[in-house]
């Protein structure tokens, strides 16, 4: 566990979310709870809703119904995309440059330069001899990485990943994992979204199932994985395709 | 400044002589166009990244109308300066009608409305992409206006330029508001109009060649800088 004092991690309510766009309903109205320092993996085919309600959690859009509230204060969240979106200058500046727009450095590093920041969060994800390259043409497996080098100088209590390894192959996927159960370890809630059933396997504490805009359940991962509740998470669970 | 029939050989004698007539028309050229285009980017490249982020109530008119303001004719932008300018006119007492720096005004107004809708058009397409990374590190839309610009700075390079290209070709605006005064207001496309009024075709011709190359060069430096700078960072 994380040497430094982690405070316990606020809980999410989503209550009656829902979101309607150019008369589609693409997220039925959603109640939904997180809370404790767990890795929360959101699952669905495509088209379920998944991002939809993973950018609803985080605040990126605005609910069309319903509300989105955390309890307490709102805490430091960071986001990883499916495709990194990275800035057009070198690794290393791509850090420095969160941090100069960040308040709230992790503990541990207060001490140093914010240069020395950033190159300790390159060290910590292998990136560190790739400081000086510019970080578009970085690999996608090393883009995922810095983004999320990025998020860890960002210290958030809440990390939200959107299928942040569809496009990678076995051996990024892996240091992606790596760095998501890491964070977790130091004290960051983790919500991902994935449609890779191992992954969920590998990661998750609790599902949440989506389909068609619906939130179908919300159990722990033992459960989910033995007896699904629903008819279409016993589908999804044996490879058949739900739309 | 003496003159054969060929404008090639004319332009060479030209540049080979650097009378200092010569010189003080092209430095007076270049310092117009360019102080015009410094000032212009200041102001549009802000206005094109504002525009590209906030939506408001008649946004589309202000786009439409920025637009059409690339082509404005340069005698109308000059025209008005002089009617502001004048004696007669609100800043008349400035005292500045008949100056460079009338002119840098005119070619002002003449090369904003070019960098600021193009700029808009560039940032908007960036912003796109950028969107939910920036709104997730929990950046206000004033303070995306920076990254979004140093992010774009390979594409405003050429917008600058576009910029630069109206200013050092247009001649109505700078005859009308500095009157192309000899050793004060005078500048190469201003000489080359009088040249040519005045039958001195191979002279005119000459200003003409020298006028281009001088714009070429300015331009091939700009891509090389800046083809070099996009060749390191992908």
């Amino acid at each position: 566990m994380n040497a430094h004092h982690t405070p316990p991690v606020a809980t999410l309510e989503l209550d009656s979310v829902g979101f309607i766009h150019r008369g589609h309903t693409l997220l039925k109205p959603t109640s939904l709870r997180l809370s404790g320092c767990q890795r929360t993996l959101i699952m669905g085919p495509n088209g379920a809703g998944k991002s939809l309600l993973m950018r609803l959690a985080h605040g990126l859009i605005t609910p069309t119904s319903g509300s989105v509230r955390w309890q307490g204060s709102p805490p430091a969240q960071a986001m990883v995309f499916q495709r990194p979106v990275l800035l057009r200058r070198s690794a290393l500046d791509n850090l420095t440059y969160v941090l100069a727009i960040n308040k709230a450095p992790r503990p541990e590093l207060t001490t140093l330069t914010r240069k020395a920041q950033a190159m300790s969060a390159l060290e910590k994800f292998g990136l560190a001899h790739l400081a000086k390259r510019p970080a578009r043409v970085l690999s996608g497996g090393e883009q995922q990485r810095l983004t999320l080098a990025r998020a860890w100088l960002l210290n958030p209590q809440v990390l939200f990943l959107d299928e942040p390894t569809s496009a990678l192959d076995p051996a990024a996927i892996k240091a992606v994992e790596d760095a998501v159960l890491e964070f977790h370890h130091s004290g960051t809630r983790i919500v991902m979204t994935t449609h890779d059933l191992h992954q969920a396997r590998r990661l998750a504490n609790d599902i949440v199932f989506l389909h068609n805009g619906e939130l179908l359940e919300h159990t722990p991962a033992s459960d989910f994985f033995t007896a699904p509740a629903s008819r279409e998470a016993k589908a999804f669970i044996r490879g058949e395709l739900v739309w | 400044m003496q003159t054969s029939d060929n404008p090639f050989s004319t332009a060479l004698s030209l540049i080979v002589n650097m009378d200092s007539a010569l010189l003080s028309i092209v430095q007076l050229s270049l310092q117009v166009s360019l102080m015009a285009v410094i000032i212009a980017s200041v102001l549009a490249l802000p206005l094109g990244a504002a525009l590209a982020l906030w939506r408001f109530p008649g946004r589309n008119v202000v786009i439409v109308a920025l637009n059409a303001l690339m082509g404005l004719p340069p005698v109308v932008a000059g025209l008005c300066v002089y009617l502001l300018l004048s004696r007669a006119g609100p800043l008349g007492e400035w005292g500045l009608l008949f100056t460079p720096t009338a002119m840098v005004i005119a070619q002002v107004i003449l090369v904003l409305p070019i960098i600021a809708a193009l700029t808009r058009q560039q940032v908007e397409a960036l912003h796109g992409e950028y969107a939910e990374q920036l709104n997730s590190l929990g950046l206000s839309r004033l303070s995306m206006i920076p990254t979004l610009l140093w992010d774009a700075r390979f594409g405003l390079l050429t917008v600058i330029l576009a910029g630069f290209g109206r200013a050092s070709a247009e001649v109505g605006a700078v005859m009308i508001v500095g009157g192309n005064i000899d050793g004060v207001t005078r500048v190469m496309t201003t000489s080359i109009v009088l040249e040519t009024s005045k039958g001195n075709l191979p002279m005119a011709l000459g200003l003409g060649i020298i006028l281009l190359a001088l714009v070429t060069m300015i331009n091939a430096i700009a891509h090389i800088i800046g083809e070099t700078a996009k060749r390191r960072l992908g």
